[in-house]
């Protein structure tokens, strides 16, 4: 290993971005973390779904900021591999998730009946 | 290996630097970035289970009886702060600044731990109301994620004092350089998975 100690040449293709780069995703991160916690704290908008869905949204692209200015995502880096593991991930995570709570919702919706009638007396 | 070099002759040296190629470059990189989507799923089974359970309040305190967003934002703009300083360490190890790259990682560590010593009040003074795990399904599943991303910042925090130690010991060596690397991947993962926390556990939660 002490052979490699000054060897200041390219990190096989791990790009590490620059100063301009995180100081745009910084700006972008703030700016995209303000406006959900300002609208949820003040109550900006009546509609709770409404808000709920631009929350959701905003965290959205959020990440996506994070992904390409902080942790230097791109189609290219280690020669398409991290995308493609990412993508995966993505997938999963997706199918998880939506299928968690779809499956989840319907059971709790239709195997409770009692509480369900609990819930809609007056 | 040693016993190859010496019956092959020069042929194992060739076979050597490309090995070392290997390993100082992209294969490290790419197998921590699997770790992380591994991690990921992890977080993805956590949310799955506060999204399912977080409704069940078994009579007990609601999210909006229980969260201070204030604090929340407050927490979430120290790991914000801390990712933008990973990267400043990052750029100043790059020119190969050893001090500068310390005192940045320094920063970075102390808004860490900024952010835990937050967290761990907040769950203090959640438990002290009775607000604990056993509470309700949705206060175990609260604490099961987020505690399990607040152990992960506490591990980032261990690692980062681990790596100025070597760095101060060893300096910015190629090794050095690559695990700095990795605990920035590391760092600025944890970030985007405080993105979902604050979103769907916090904001989703006062508005529910």
């Amino acid at each position: 290993m002490s052979a490699h100690d000054h060897a200041g040449h390219g990190h096989g293709g791990a790009p590490h971005g620059s100063l301009k780069g995180y100081l745009i995703g910084f700006v972008l991160s703030v700016i995209l973390t303000a406006i959900p916690f300002w609208m949820v704290m003040t109550g900006a908008i009546d509609n709770k779904q409404a808000t709920a869905v631009i929350v959701m949204a905003f965290a959205a692209v959020q990440i996506v900021v994070h992904m390409v200015f902080f942790l230097h995502m791109n189609p290219a880096s280690e020669g398409g591999w991290s995308m493609l593991a990412l993508i995966f991930t993505v997938i999963l995570v997706v199918i998880v998730l939506s299928g968690s709570l779809w499956v989840m919702y319907h059971l709790n919706a239709n195997m409770m009946p009692g509480l369900h009638e609990m819930r809609e007396m007056p | 290996m040693a016993s190859t070099a010496t019956t092959a002759g020069a042929e194992p040296v060739f076979h050597l630097e490309e090995e070392h190629a290997h390993a100082e470059g992209g294969s490290t990189m790419l197998g921590f970035w699997l770790y992380l989507m591994s991690d990921c799923l992890v977080f993805a089974m956590l949310f799955a289970a506060y999204g399912v359970l977080g409704g069940n309040y078994a009579a007990g305190p609601a999210p909006k009886d229980l969260f201070d967003l204030g604090l929340v934002a407050v927490n979430t703009t120290l790991l914000l702060l801390s990712s933008i300083t990973y990267g400043f360490a990052m750029l100043t190890m790059d020119k190969g600044r050893v001090a500068a790259t310390q005192a940045w990682l320094a920063v970075t560590m102390l808004f860490g731990l900024g952010f835990l010593s937050i967290e761990l009040n907040e769950f203090a003074h959640m438990i002290r109301e009775g607000a604990t795990p056993q509470r309700s399904a949705f206060l175990s599943s609260f604490f099961t994620l987020v505690g399990t991303h607040g152990l992960h910042v506490t591990f980032g925090i261990v690692w980062m004092v681990t790596l100025m130690m070597q760095v101060a010991r060893y300096g910015l060596v190629e090794a050095n350089r690559r695990r700095l690397m990795c605990l920035s991947m590391f760092w600025h993962f944890l970030d985007v998975v405080w993105i979902g926390v604050f979103t769907f556990v916090y904001l989703m939660g006062m508005l529910r």
